[in-house]
């Protein structure tokens, strides 16, 4: 294929980007017991704006988020190689704890998946295994600042002690935000999070991404090309394990070079 | 990124975006006829072409109608992306343009009338030598616009500078020939009218010619594009 090498020497940049690079790969390649599902992908993401991965199932999408928070680590037969920085911090260093590192790099999954405990703890979990707070008053702050800023803090504050699991779809996902945003991560990676959600609790995940972005650099795997529009502001798309085309969200969907992300976008027989 | 070639996948959003191109060739032709079968009529004095223009004209109008629905319900159902979307912004523009110069052109065959009553010009030569030059100029760009085609666009753009020359040499002869004779003032008034309006249908061939190349190519048509390969 000759994206290997396309990518192996040139470097996807969106372009136009004005904040500094959070998150660098190069070259990353990823295999499962040999079997290859990342071609040297090479890739700057700047900080504190949205960028959306999209492709069709089994191009790499997750498999590269996984990458970010050593996820990978966990697979048996899993393989990295290639560069992977953030904040020009290479992440499979030796020297680089995973629950450190997984605390900067929080993640958000398809399906909201908040522990079986109340919202308090849910939220007071992170904090309280990485000694972020030295009293209750202190966590109590940072439960109250992180739901706030999850946006889910008005329609929880009365009932702080139910199960995170007694809320609704869309309001379990905010809580898995704030869960991640308590621990004060620099980069929130987050893998359709909309998929289970109705279009109500989808646009205030959309508006609270909207929102989080001033702060985060965030990276968002979607399978809705809506989504991807209305959130991001640059876009990659996979293909084969292959990243195809990066750019500003605006020029991949009004102009996209590559054929393959032409017919991707458009709904065409690739 | 050049339009593609590839099927959709929803078939049925293939053949509305199909249908949306169909139906603005069957609009451009028409709106060509209107304006050959107008300047025809000057050329012969033939004051009696303003009922068959007039049914064309609502046929036009209705055409617009129907395009501007098409474009409404891709974008509620089918959220057009890339190439799709720029084709069926483009479809709509072009139908914009295509409805006022079909307007245009009605006015010329309106003036024709006016004009059979007047002894045969000179000066209507001169109008009607730029009246052929407009239906050449639409009737490439319409041409390219169903073979999606950017070279011919470019050129139909670029030699708009002509039309506008033409049209003002027109208007100083007028000017001078009815300062010099007082009985051309009656008729130049009405040539004055259908060399305004050739000039204008030259403007929006050249809108059509940018619609296209956007549609095409994405990029704006602009002094500096370099004509196509
Ligand atoms: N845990 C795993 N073990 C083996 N193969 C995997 C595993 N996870 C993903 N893969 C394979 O890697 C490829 C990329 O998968 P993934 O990253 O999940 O794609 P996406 O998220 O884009 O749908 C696929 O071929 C998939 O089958
Ligand atoms: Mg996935």
């Amino acid at each position: 294929m000759p994206d290997n090498q396309s990518h192996s020497d040139s470097i996807a940049g969106a372009g136009e980007a004005e904040q500094p690079v959070k998150v660098q790969a190069r070259d990353v390649c990823v295999s499962y017991s040999g079997k290859q599902a990342l071609n040297h992908v090479s890739i700057d993401v700047p900080d504190r704006s949205v960028t959306a991965f999209i492709g069709p199932s089994g191009c790499g999408k997750s498999t590269f988020l996984r990458c970010l928070n050593r996820m990978n680590d966990t697979i048996e037969g899993a393989r990295v190689t290639g560069s992977l920085k953030i904040d020009g911090l290479e992440v499979n260093d030796k020297s680089v704890d995973p629950v450190v590192l997984r605390a900067n790099v929080g993640m958000v999954f398809q399906k909201p998946n908040p522990f079986p405990k109340s919202i308090y703890d849910n939220v007071a979990y992170g904090p309280r295994i990485h000694g972020l707070a030295l009293s209750k008053d202190e966590l109590d702050a940072i439960v109250e600042d992180s739901l706030r800023k999850a946006g889910l803090w008005d329609e929880v504050a009365d009932r702080l002690n139910h199960p995170g699991t007694s809320l609704s779809g869309g309001q379990q996902q905010r809580l898995v935000i704030a869960r991640a945003i308590a621990v004060n991560p620099e980069v929130i990676l987050m893998d359709e999070p909309c998929s289970a959600l109705d279009p109500i609790a989808t646009a205030k995940i959309e508006e609270l991404i909207d929102e989080l972005r001033e702060n985060y650099c965030i990276i968002i795997v979607t399978h809705s090309m809506q989504q991807a529009a209305r959130v991001s502001q640059q876009t990659a798309f996979f293909h084969m394990g292959n990243l195809v085309e990066y750019g500003t969200t605006e020029d991949i969907f009004t102009n996209p070079r590559d054929p393959r992300t032409q017919d991707y976008i458009t709904g065409r027989f690739g | 990124m050049a339009l593609s070639k590839t099927a959709h996948i929803v078939t049925a959003y293939g053949e509305e975006l199909d249908q949306l191109n169909d139906e603005l060739a069957r609009m451009g032709g028409l709106v060509e006829t209107q304006l050959t079968t107008a300047i025809n009529a000057i050329a012969r004095r033939d004051a009696g072409v303003a009922g068959e223009v007039r049914q064309r004209e609502k046929q036009v109008n209705a055409m617009q109608v129907d395009i501007e629905k098409r474009v409404l319900r891709l974008f509620a159902l089918r959220q057009p992306m890339a190439t799709d979307l720029r084709m069926t912004i483009s479809a709509l523009k072009i139908s914009t343009d295509l409805e006022r110069i079909g307007d245009l052109a009605k006015n010329i065959a309106y003036r024709a009338k006016d004009l059979s009553a007047y002894p045969a010009l000179g000066l209507m030569d001169r109008v009607e030598r730029l009246g052929a030059i407009v239906i050449q100029q639409l009737h490439v760009v319409l041409d390219a616009l169903s073979s999606f085609e950017v070279e011919p666009a470019i050129r139909v753009w670029r030699a708009d500078d002509e039309v506008d020359e033409r049209y003002n040499a027109l208007v100083r002869e007028m000017l001078i020939s009815m300062g010099e004779d007082s009985s051309l003032v009656e008729p130049g008034v009405h040539i004055l009218f259908v060399a305004k309006n050739l000039e204008r249908i030259g403007d929006h061939a050249t809108n059509i010619a940018e619609a296209l190349h956007f549609m095409v190519t994405a990029a704006p048509l602009e002094a500096d594009t370099p004509p196509a390969s």
